[in-house]
């Protein structure tokens, strides 16, 4: 079943290639995953609420910046969207179209009740909860969490990006 | 051949139309606003809301008036013990009840500190979308401050119900007032800090002295309020007009502006941190002594320490401690159930399985030898004997305790009944006006609330504010009108 081409894939089944187990890839795999966890850079793309403690979070006081995360205007140029704040029906396919701008790797953190499950708000307008319509990363429960708590979430992606494998990954 | 003698038929020109937001970094949230440009000059500017319509006028129909209250701090969230006040204010007004002194003045207080708070945010961030950044680490850096002054007065940061239909839920400690005048102390320096930055700052001269310009009559008509009004000289205060709470009470000045452009706007909003300032002092001097809720059983939830410790009534057992039984025998001719056993002189047991918990036991002992056990329906002695509340812990009336329980259990579960009627009441939040109106048809819940919030009708005033300027200063107008897309959109 080996592949002589240049690439070295192996196939495994028809149309699915992946590269042969050896340990360059694992040590690629741990450089690759530390350049992206310590510099997730999410968009400033405040909802409500909790875009407040956001701005909270990335001020003086509780520093964002320790953590690599470095807020950007532009989706082109992050790689983390940060669900801060109640997702209404009207706001869906703009979070989705800016979503769909960002470039691979992408990762998404959902802050806050409404984000999460729609929270207080049960109503005609509101969403329940972004994983609706987002491969949501992690979930930050509160109303709005304490600034700790999103520190906590962070580093919770975090520690998914370092355990991610270039074989499996679904972004190779 | 191309004659060079009429340029403008040969190169058409067009509107370019210009789509900003609802991403975007510099509309305070989710605003969207559709610019039709002629060059860098504005010709027309729509706003476009409901980006964060949460239905939230709907969801406030459908609960009780205690439930409610939690909606008002996600309204505006940027001041949100002003909403709550607003929302109380209006509720109590309805019901025609009035809070105690004391309640009025600490909520005076924090609705002071919620003003600074505001107004820290909008200089923040009004600054930081002009270009200056270090403002904006200066203004959350205080921020950070009244925020653990709300955190030690009610256990939360930002969204924070504390006060409540009738006065405010805990009185404040003495912690809290020894930080706030540690707290009123450093700001007025602070503020000159931040002065010292944008003052005189030449940027900040060419980017707010004559953008935004609105005369007094036209401000009206377009039916701004608060410090946006005040910039461009006129008066207008409710807490000056209407005193609410303890305003009446309290000297202030209501700073105004001239000119009635951006930077009139935000010199109005600076001097108005000055008056915050003054008016908590002066309440903390006066603050009297007494209950922070109404004595209105209708109304008002009964205190929790003259209340049964237990959380639901059919789950909880009633127990004899041992030790502290005479013997009397006063329970077992009580009991309706016969539930009770044992000899005189001799510590008594109840029976759980005949016990109907009619409490008449509970109520008849002399000895403080009866107690309860929140959840202990179904357990052993053994078990009850651990869990059961010291009878020290329970209020010393215990038959008002009991009916103070069963009150709240029907308050919480149905709300309190509200007289029929409709009132309108506004309030001034750091934002404007902001109206509560109700119509009530005597039930628990309101039939209509509407809001007058001030974000909305200012974000309609974009247009005038900014028709003529260049594409740029749509950031500084977004600015300078201080709008909260959760108020605005509701």
């Amino acid at each position: 079943m080996l592949d002589t081409s240049a690439t070295g894939l192996v196939q495994v089944e028809e149309d699915t290639r992946i590269l042969p187990p050896n340990l360059i890839v694992t040590s690629l795999d741990k450089i690759v995953n530390w350049g992206r966890l310590s510099s997730i850079w999410p968009m400033t793309f405040g909802l409500a609420c909790c875009a407040i403690e956001m701005m909270a979070v990335g001020a003086s006081h509780y520093d964002f910046d320790r953590f690599g995360v470095i807020f950007r205007g532009s989706p082109r140029q992050s790689d983390c969207v940060i669900i801060a704040g109640t997702v209404t029906k009207k706001m869906v396919p703009v979070i989705r179209r800016v979503y769909d701008q960002m470039p691979e790797p992408r990762y998404v953190i959902a802050v806050g009740s409404c984000a999460c499950t729609g929270g207080i708000f049960r109503t005609y307008s509101t969403v329940q909860g972004a994983g609706t319509f987002l491969p949501v990363d992690v979930y930050v429960p509160g109303c709005p969490p304490r600034p700790e708590t999103f520190l906590e979430g962070v580093m919770l992606l975090q520690e998914k990006i370092r355990k991610e494998q270039a074989r499996w990954s679904p972004w190779r | 051949m191309i004659k060079m003698e009429e340029p403008e038929k040969i190169f058409e020109t067009r509107e370019l139309n210009v789509n900003m937001g609802p991403q975007h970094p510099a509309t305070h949230g989710v605003l969207r606003v559709v610019l039709d440009l002629d060059g860098e000059t504005i010709v027309r500017l729509t706003p476009y809301v409901g980006y964060l319509h949460r239905g939230l006028e709907k969801l406030g129909e459908s609960l009780s008036y205690f439930q409610a209250l939690p909606l008002t701090d996600r309204m505006d969230y940027v001041s949100a013990m002003s909403n709550n006040i607003g929302y109380c204010v209006a509720v109590e007004k309805l019901c025609g009840i009035e809070a105690p002194p004391r309640a009025k003045f600490i909520r005076t207080i924090v609705g002071e500190l919620s003003r600074i708070s505001n107004h820290l945010l909008w200089l923040a961030t009004h600054a930081l979308d002009i270009g200056a950044m270090t403002v904006f680490l200066y203004c959350f850096r205080e921020r950070e401050w009244i925020l653990d002054l709300f955190e030690m007065v009610s256990g939360a940061r930002l969204t924070i119900t504390y006060p409540r239909i009738g006065g405010v839920r805990n009185d404040i400690s003495q912690e809290f007032i020894d930080s706030t005048v540690k707290f009123l102390e450093e700001f007025p320096s602070r503020i000159l800090e931040y002065e010292t930055l944008i003052d005189q700052n030449r940027i900040w001269l060419q980017r707010t002295v004559g953008i935004g310009v609105i005369s007094a009559e036209e401000a009206i008509n377009w039916g701004m309020t608060g410090p946006t009004l005040r910039g461009s000289g006129i008066p207008y205060d409710i807490r000056k007009y209407m005193p609410y709470d303890a305003y009446d009470q309290v000297e202030f000045e209501v700073p105004i502006g001239t000119a009635g452009d951006t930077y009139d706007r935000y010199r109005c909003r600076m001097l108005e941190l000055r008056q915050s300032i003054k008016i908590i002092k002066q309440c903390l001097d006066k603050l009297p002594e007494g209950p922070v809720m109404a004595d209105e059983p209708k109304f008002v939830l009964p205190p929790k320490d003259k209340m049964l410790p237990i959380t639901h009534p059919t789950d909880m057992a009633y127990f004899i401690i041992e030790k502290a039984c005479k013997g009397c025998g006063m329970c077992l001719r009580a009991c309706p159930a016969k539930a009770i056993t044992g000899e005189k002189k001799k510590p008594h047991v109840i029976d759980q399985s005949l016990c109907l918990q009619c409490s008449t036991c509970f109520t008849t002992c002399k000895f403080k030898s009866m107690t309860v056990v929140p959840g202990g329906k179904g357990l052993s002695d053994e078990k009850l004997a651990e869990l059961a509340v010291p009878p020290e812990q329970l209020p010393e009336d215990i038959k008002e305790a009991q009916q103070n329980l069963i009150r709240q259990f029907d308050f919480i579960k149905k709300g309190p009944r509200v007289p029929e009627g409709d009132v309108y009441v506004a309030t001034e939040v750091p934002k404007g006006e902001l109206g509560f109106y109700f119509v009530s048809d005597g039930s628990s819940k309101p039939y209509r609330m509407r809001l007058r919030s001030p974000s909305f009708i200012h974000a309609g005033c974009l247009s005038r504010l900014s028709i003529g300027h260049l594409v740029a200063d749509v950031i500084a107008n977004i600015g300078t009108i201080d709008i909260v897309l959760g108020e605005c959109d509701r």
